[in-house]
């Protein structure tokens, strides 16, 4: 890891935009936004768009305090290592100091606008991401993203509750769903990008229980995911229209995992069911939280 | 330091500044359109 020196340059704001992780606060506005849709009655435009604002920063927050806490992993992995604390390129001090302030003014300003229900989800999923799943359990558990991935799950909850003030059954669902759904989605990446997280010592399931757990887990998880995906239609929670996206969609994905669950690696394996299976993944949460709303502003 | 050095951290010092005054100009922005809709929400309908 590269030391911070007294002598470095301040770092450009481009480095700051980058420890909020852009790329993966797409997916958690998103579910964020949806949730917000999802919800009964109408939110005003500029509290609404607060309330993603407020998820947005809240989830940047939480990135940046994860690369201040990990510079020394991401210093040996190929995937982060251009990453501003490891290349070098900010003190650690200042990542820290940015998190902070971040995350204070994200949960202050949801608060302020919106309600304190939403206030204090954002709270929890903040704390949950940096000191449950970055602090205490990356480094020690192979179980690392299942529980850290309830912190990726809470955006639709945010978005309800600023919406209403309150939780149902339909947001905690959608909880449920991207709580499964970490788990076949982070270790089909975990099964080809296996040599980057041995190197960097993070005991990722495919690295201390091997390939064939990790396949089996895989499809164990897609279960009860598919069972909550769908889950929504017949509690007469949604409509048809998610109903027949969400059942098509997750027999797509169940298709995909079994693929991967079952077949063992071969040399020089190119590893393509895991690639189709992570970016199908992606996909399909895009495709059902967008049915979601959808359903809910057309049906 | 060198002047090389001087210049690219006088560079950043002033993007920083700019980025800066441009967030706090959204923030006033935001902070007023807040105001309005917490004010319309009271306002029977």
């Amino acid at each position: 890891m590269t030391i911070a020196s007294p002598l470095l340059p301040p770092a450009d704001w481009r480095d700051f935009l980058a420890l909020t992780k852009p790329r993966v606060m797409t997916l958690v506005v998103f579910t964020g936004l949806c949730g917000m849709l999802a919800a009964p009655g109408r939110v005003d435009p500029v509290l609404g768009f607060t309330a993603i604002l407020c998820i947005a920063l809240g989830a940047g927050a939480a990135g940046a305090l994860n690369q201040w806490y990990e510079a020394d992993i991401d210093a040996v992995m190929r995937r982060t290592a251009k990453r501003p604390l490891p290349a070098g390129r900010m003190d650690r001090q200042s990542a820290l100091h940015f998190g902070v302030g971040l995350a204070a003014f994200s949960v202050i300003l949801m608060g302020l606008a919106l309600n304190l229900a939403a206030a204090a989800i954002l709270t929890v999923s903040i704390l949950f991401y940096v000191l449950i799943y970055t602090v205490w359990l990356k480094r020690r558990t192979p179980q690392n993203i299942v529980i850290g991935g309830a912190a990726g799950a809470f955006p639709p909850l945010i978005g309800w509750a600023a919406a209403t003030g309150h939780v149902a059954l339909l947001p905690t669902l959608l909880f449920a769903l991207v709580f499964l759904w970490t788990p076949p989605h982070f270790w089909a990446l975990a099964l080809f990008v296996k040599t980057d997280y041995a190197n960097a010592g993070v005991p990722m399931l495919p690295v201390v229980a091997g390939e064939r757990v990790t396949r089996q887990q895989i499809g164990l998880y897609t279960l009860p995911m598919a069972v909550v995906a769908v889950l929504p239609w017949p509690l007469g929670l949604t409509g048809a229209i998610y109903g027949l996206v969400a059942t098509v969609g997750t027999l797509v994905f169940a298709a995909l995992a079994a693929q991967v669950a079952l077949r063992t690696t071969m040399p020089d394996d190119g590893m393509k069911p895991e690639k189709r299976l992570f970016s199908y993944s992606i996909l399909y949460l895009f495709v059902l939280f967008g049915a979601l709303v959808v359903d809910r502003w057309v049906a | 330091m060198t002047p090389d050095d001087e210049d690219l951290v006088r560079r950043r010092q002033r993007s920083r500044a700019i980025v800066t005054a441009l967030l706090l100009a959204a923030m006033v922005v935001l902070l007023f359109g807040i105001t309005m809709a917490k004010i319309r929400q009271g306002m029977p309908s």
